[in-house]
């Protein structure tokens, strides 16, 4: 069966070992996890999980559903129709090409964020394709560090 | 009122109108326990050992349909548990199990008796809670019940430090259950349902493919007349048995690895498959891509997880059975004609000659089965039926005339040797008016031996039938068939004195090797009223059948042979 990625947008209840329960989820049943974040809800009672997942039509319809019978479960939402953003942050030698990675860094939504004697920092926040290709983009710039943040996505 | 987290406890298991609690007391529940000994509201039923505590606890909640409750203490009295709750799990069995812990100062140092309850406890529950506050155990205590009994039922387990036993609040127990993300779909949608009877009034060759669900919605009744209105054919599975009655008609029998050659036949060849309360289990279908290959599917369940996980429905309807089957019958009066079916029926009757459920009794030895229908045969429904895990219970699946849902008891999913006798003394104290049997093996029963003393102590006559081959008989009939009769450490020649072991604990045993001794031994049994080991010496090498091999289909099945014609 073909593998699909999907991002699995889940709101929960804000209370004691629920990142368990849903890591423990993804874990018994053989589920991939690609990325996962979470952060509370500003001004509720909830937090969201966006998840990104691979797998076939079928385990992507389990997922949901297993997700949704977990009790702190509040919604589960898993569309096509997301807007899905990642920040990574990236360390670089101080001795590579700074102005490069400066406009290299520009045209995917960011910028220098730091600077030391021995490197400098650059974040970046694009959509997940976007990202792959400033990945690979910088490879030549011999990266120190590469930390990605994970997909957050919301729907349209 | 201000009282202790520990009262609370109490107090909040006498609102649930609890009147058994199985457990075993050790240091980090004692404060629970002592106000145990205080009350008057409950009984409280030790066993001997934390498993047997919750296998107790089950059987209690399936004879009764009420949420079965078990106490324990932290560390090991936890972790023996945990085969009871994953048990508990895969039968979808409502109970709330409480367990101490080691105080919250104490929590992540490794301290005597500490391990992470919650964190094991996850993967084998509905739901489980570490209390951190006594200010919330009146509603986590209401919600683990209301989370146990509703929906897809299960175990909660609250496990509850020391200190928060101790810890005195104001204690008022909520009338009412408020959790926003917890909101079980319990009514079918009409549009569905309507679609799903248009399907059965098309269909030529329906079958009813009912499954435990329908005893844990307490919807049997309903079903028989379901059944009988339509007129259409039906199988159980195993956690089924007992929703037809055994005279019914049209029930073909049990499917599966070990189902009627006709109740699989007609799985494979059925235009319609109609799935109430069952979740297609690889035990039931074999090989997913051969099973009920012509057939169209309706399938009625409340877990929505549990609908298109193994086999695509074509006609979902998430909701309680009971509720659903009432709205099925309501618009299928009009638009289901049984006499459509006569050919279907026909052929199904065929099936049922061909290879009927049978065995032979072609040795000196006493066969299992037969010990099985003789019990059927003198206390029928009189009886409550718990098994143990391996041949015994297939076999009594097979052959035991089942009347009523919650007559049969046991461990499906899990499939847990050494449930059978404690779940036994639950199912007693549930229903003492029934003759409790556990039709056990020489294998299973030595994994909770020691509940004979729980037995005796708190008078629970639980007749344990030994059906004794000296083999771990279902795992050397696998390996008879599949590893070429390597019968690789399932000899099981060295056994203790069943008579004497009973009678040590204070029970009564017996030595069976006749059909006489048989009826003698079972008549005694029940006459002297305490619990009772009768060890029955059956044939060593009788073999399950009919058997579909793991992941074959399940139209090609391994049957009996017919010696007596050869």
């Amino acid at each position: 069966m073909e593998n699909e990625r999907r991002v699995i947008s889940v709101i929960v209840a804000n209370e004691a070992s629920v990142l368990s329960r849903i890591s423990g989820l993804f874990s018994a049943r053989g589920y991939n996890v690609v990325s996962l974040t979470v952060a509370p809800i500003p001004d509720t009672d909830y937090s969201r999980f966006t998840i990104v997942t691979k797998g076939s039509v079928r385990v992507i319809e389990q997922i949901t559903k297993q997700l949704h019978k977990l009790i702190p479960v509040l919604r589960v939402s898993e569309t096509e129709e997301m807007i899905e953003k990642e920040m990574v942050l990236v360390k670089f030698p101080i001795t590579e090409n700074l102005s490069d990675i400066s406009v290299l860094s520009n045209a995917y939504n960011g910028k220098i964020a730091n600077v030391s004697t021995e490197s400098i920092i650059v974040m970046i926040a694009d959509e997940p394709k976007r990202v792959e290709h400033f990945l690979t983009a910088i490879k030549r710039y011999h990266p120190i560090e590469i930390v990605r943040g994970g997909t957050v996505a919301v729907e349209r | 009122m201000q009282i202790s987290g520990a009262q609370m406890v109490i107090e909040a298991l006498i609102a649930e109108n609890v009147d058994t609690v199985f457990g075993y007391p050790g240091g980090a529940i004692m404060n629970v326990y002592d106000e145990i000994y205080k009350q008057d509201g409950f009984e409280h039923i030790l066993t001997r050992h934390e498993q047997a505590a919750i296998h107790a606890a089950e059987g209690y909640s399936k004879v009764t349909g009420k949420v079965g409750v078990a106490m324990i203490t932290s560390g090991p009295g936890f972790t023996n548990a945990v085969t009871g709750l994953a048990d508990a799990y895969m039968d979808s069995i409502p109970m709330v199990v409480i367990s101490g812990q080691v105080p919250m100062s104490l929590i992540g140092t490794d301290a005597f008796q500490e391990i992470d309850a919650i964190g094991i406890s996850r993967a084998c529950t509905k739901h489980n809670y570490l209390v951190t506050d006594a200010k919330d155990l009146p509603r986590v205590l209401k919600e683990a019940f209301h989370i146990a009994a509703t929906g897809r039922p299960g175990p909660v387990h609250v496990d509850i430090p020391k200190d928060v036993t101790a810890q005195i609040e104001t204690y008022v127990y909520p009338d009412t259950v408020n959790i926003p993300t917890y909101k079980p779909h319990t009514k079918g949608n009409k549009r569905q349902i309507k679609k799903a009877i248009d399907a059965i009034a098309a269909a030529k060759r329906p079958l009813f493919y009912l499954g435990g669900g329908i005893i844990n919605s307490n919807a049997a009744e309903e079903v028989r007349e379901f059944v009988k209105m339509t007129g259409i054919p039906a199988v159980e599975t195993f956690m089924a048995r007992g929703t037809l009655h055994h005279e019914d008609p049209l029930l073909i029998s049990m499917l599966g690895m070990h189902g009627s050659y006709a109740a699989n036949m007609a799985m494979s060849e059925t235009d319609l498959v109609i799935a109430l309360g069952a979740r297609f289990d690889d035990r039931v279908t074999g090989k997913l891509s051969e099973f009920a290959k012509h057939a169209g599917v309706i399938h009625v369940d409340i877990d929505p997880a549990s609908i298109s996980k193994l086999v695509n429905a074509d006609y979902p309807i998430v909701g309680d059975v009971k509720g659903v089957v009432v709205e099925m019958m309501a618009l299928a009066k009009k638009s289901v004609d049984a006499e459509v079916y006569t050919p279907w029926l026909e052929t199904i009757e065929h099936f049922e000659q061909l290879h009927p459920l049978q065995y032979f009794e072609d040795t000196d030895r006493l066969k299992p089965q037969w010990c099985i229908e003789r019990v059927g045969e003198i206390l029928g429904d009189d009886a409550n039926i718990s098994t143990d895990v391996g041949q015994h219970q297939m076999w009594t699946a097979q052959f035991y005339p089942f009347s009523r849902p919650r007559q049969f008891i046991s461990s499906g999913g899990l499939g847990t040797m050494g449930f059978g006798f404690p779940a036994a003394l639950g199912v007693k104290r549930g229903a003492m008016d029934k003759v409790s049997i556990n039709f056990t093996g020489d294998g299973s029963i030595l994994m909770n031996i020691q509940e004979l003393m729980t037995a005796v102590e708190k008078k629970l006559p639980v007749i344990n039938i030994i059906l004794n081959n000296n083999y771990l008989g279902m795992v050397r009939q696998w390996q008879t068939l599949f590893y070429d009769k390597r019968h690789a450490e399932t000899d099981l020649s060295v056994q203790p004195d069943f008579v004497m072991l009973a009678q040590s604990f204070g029970g009564v045993g017996y030595v069976v090797k006749t059909k006489d001794e048989f009826d003698a031994a079972l008549k005694d049994a029940i006459e002297k009223n305490v619990v009772a080991l009768i060890d029955v010496r059956v044939e060593r090498l009788e073999n399950v059948l009919p058997m579909v091999p793991s992941g074959g289909s399940l139209f090609n099945m391994m049957l009996l042979e017919n010696k007596k014609e050869s």
